[in-house]
């Protein structure tokens, strides 16, 4: 019988070498953008924050922790995607195009 | 709202995450790429709200504005050079948001009465130990970038025992949480050993070795973020972490590739020691100096220039004045370039985005194996800001502790003109001696100034 902890490392292991493979292609060009880009993305664990602090009946210090992590998280998603974009609206090819 | 919409939404957000590394790939695609990572994280916000296990919104809400109201600005106030300092307190951020969620989780089956153990108790542990110890490696590193604290390498006697044994005993604690409930002391216990570890981690790291190190905490958090994902059985976070962790461990080998370093020597070898003995030598020996009318005269003769970059360009935020230069240069028909060493500056890829925020084209930007062979045939290799990447002792005496680093070879080009504040040796604490190559002319003074000077001089020329 498959178990949800099977199913779960069956995604991992196909995972990880679809990310060395995707990351391996990204030019050292954008080396600075892919790492503020996947610093946001690893903020995902916004979602268990946000399930943590919401929950019915979770003890009070659980929901404490909680909304400081929701916090937190938003706080590296929002500074993550903007630096994000900040850089990369600066990388232009043709000469003079101020 | 029925389970199905969640569902859809975390995978919908789990194909945008993939989509947006891989359009990352180049620039023409790369801000797609950022709108499909917002995208894919505002599915999974918006699924996890609607989940019938959320019931309570206020304070959610509220943290996600306090988030934002301090996220925003950060992202916005600054200024690209200080591009690693806010990557790494970014990653202080998520890393302990993943931690604490790790401990709330641990605490609700407690207040259940039914502490955790077994699989989802190691994934707690993994969790935890790897969030708070980023989080405050992270603060960290980035006083050490912001130069709060000493960049240079803290040794002690005995300190790689020392964080050995911290780490081992951190291991026996969280196998014994696994194995079975323990004492309410030991999880505090586990959290307050991961949060000095990664202080402790940091320590013996020098300034230069800051991109591997930013890459391996980038990694550490998406590990942890995976982790969350066991916890919680949540795929999305395990694709969304795994992929982080990949994208941060492969550019962390790169970066130790381009140094020829282990990952133990980066980590531990407490490399950059100040040598003083180095330092007395460089008094010692003879080097021609230059005038920025000297500098000028021969730039503008030149038929090819090939400028290097370094971390030294970034303090005196001198891209835009180099940029200045490189106009000027292209007016009168030399061909400028412009070549990236992978551990120039503080982390992966630092100096391409200054030279982007200078209005530089990135089609003028070349890494080191596609420029290297152009040296010989270039007229003037213009170092600014660098010094071990273009120490040839690196490519000839093995006792340079710098021997095998691949390096640009500018020692090639006819002439090589090398901007430095004095002659003090860089971060490695290395002599430089392509400083006393009859063909290098040292132009002593900060690098903005400097190439300001040349760019003043050569518009007189005029």
């Amino acid at each position: 019988m498959t178990t949800e902890i099977e199913i779960s490392l069956y995604v991992l292991v196909l995972a990880v070498p679809l990310g060395l493979e995707l990351v391996r292609r990204v030019s050292p060009l954008l080396h600075t953008p892919l790492m503020s880009l996947t610093n946001a993305i690893s903020a995902i664990s916004v979602v268990g924050a946000i399930l943590v602090s919401g929950a019915e009946g979770s003890p009070a210090l659980s929901k404490t922790l909680g909304v400081i992590a929701v916090m937190f998280a938003t706080i590296n998603i929002v500074a993550g995607f903007l630096i994000t974009d900040r850089m990369l609206k600066m990388f232009k090819k043709k000469e003079g195009s101020k | 709202m029925n389970d199905s919409f969640w569902q859809a939404a975390y995978i919908i957000g789990a194909l945008c995450v993939v989509l947006s590394i891989k359009w990352l790939n180049s620039p023409v695609t790369a801000r797609r790429g950022v709108l499909a990572g917002e995208f894919g994280m505002l599915l999974a916000v918006v699924g996890t709200l609607l989940r019938a296990e959320v019931v309570s919104y206020q304070w959610i809400f509220i943290a996600m504005v306090a988030g934002g109201a301090i996220g925003a600005p950060l992202a916005y106030l600054m200024p690209m050079t200080s591009v690693p300092q806010l990557t790494a307190l970014s990653h202080a951020f998520g890393a302990l948001a993943a931690a604490l969620v790790g401990t709330a989780e641990f605490y609700n089956d407690v207040a259940e009465g039914n502490p955790t153990t077994g699989f989802k108790m190691v994934a707690i542990v993994i969790e935890s130990l790897l969030g708070y110890l980023t989080a405050t490696a992270s603060v960290m590193a980035f006083g050490k970038l912001q130069e709060i604290v000493p960049t240079r390498p803290m040794t002690y006697k005995g300190q790689n025992v020392i964080n050995l044994a911290l780490f081992a005993i951190a291991t026996v604690l969280g196998v014994w949480m696994v194995a079975a409930p323990a004492p309410v002391w030991v999880f505090p216990a586990f959290i307050g050993l991961s949060l000095l570890f990664g202080i402790l981690l940091i320590l013996p790291i020098g300034g230069g070795d800051m991109p591997t190190v930013i890459a391996l905490l980038n990694s550490y958090a998406g590990a942890a973020a995976a982790a969350m994902g066991f916890v919680l059985e949540n795929r999305l976070l395990i694709i969304a972490g795994s992929l982080n962790a990949a994208s941060g461990f492969i550019l962390s080998v790169i970066m130790c590739n381009a140094m020829n370093r282990s990952f133990a020597n980066v980590l531990f070898g407490a490399f950059g020691q100040a040598q003083p003995a180095s330092a007395a030598l460089a008094q010692a020996r003879p080097v021609k100096s230059a005038t920025p009318e000297d500098a000028a005269s021969i730039l503008e003769s030149a038929r090819r220039v090939i400028v290097v970059p370094g971390y030294g360009m970034a303090v005196a935020q001198a891209q835009h004045k180099l940029r200045e230069l490189a106009d000027s240069l292209g007016k009168r028909g030399v061909q400028v370039d412009f070549a990236i060493h992978p551990v120039a500056g503080r982390m992966p890829g630092h100096m391409n985005v200054l030279l982007a925020e200078a209005d530089i084209p990135y089609d003028r930007l070349f890494e080191m194996e596609d420029i290297n062979q152009d040296f010989s045939e270039c007229d003037v290799a213009l170092v600014i800001g660098a010094n071990d990447v273009v120490n040839p002792a690196a490519r000839h005496d093995k006792t340079s502790p710098i021997y095998g680093m691949p390096i640009l070879d500018v020692d090639k080009a006819h002439t090589v003109m090398v901007i430095k504040r004095s002659m003090n040796p860089g971060f490695a604490g290395i002599d430089n001696e392509l400083y006393y190559l009859d063909k290098t002319l040292m132009l002593f003074g900060d690098a903005k100034a400097f190439t300001g000077e040349i760019v003043k001089e050569l518009g007189a020329h005029k």
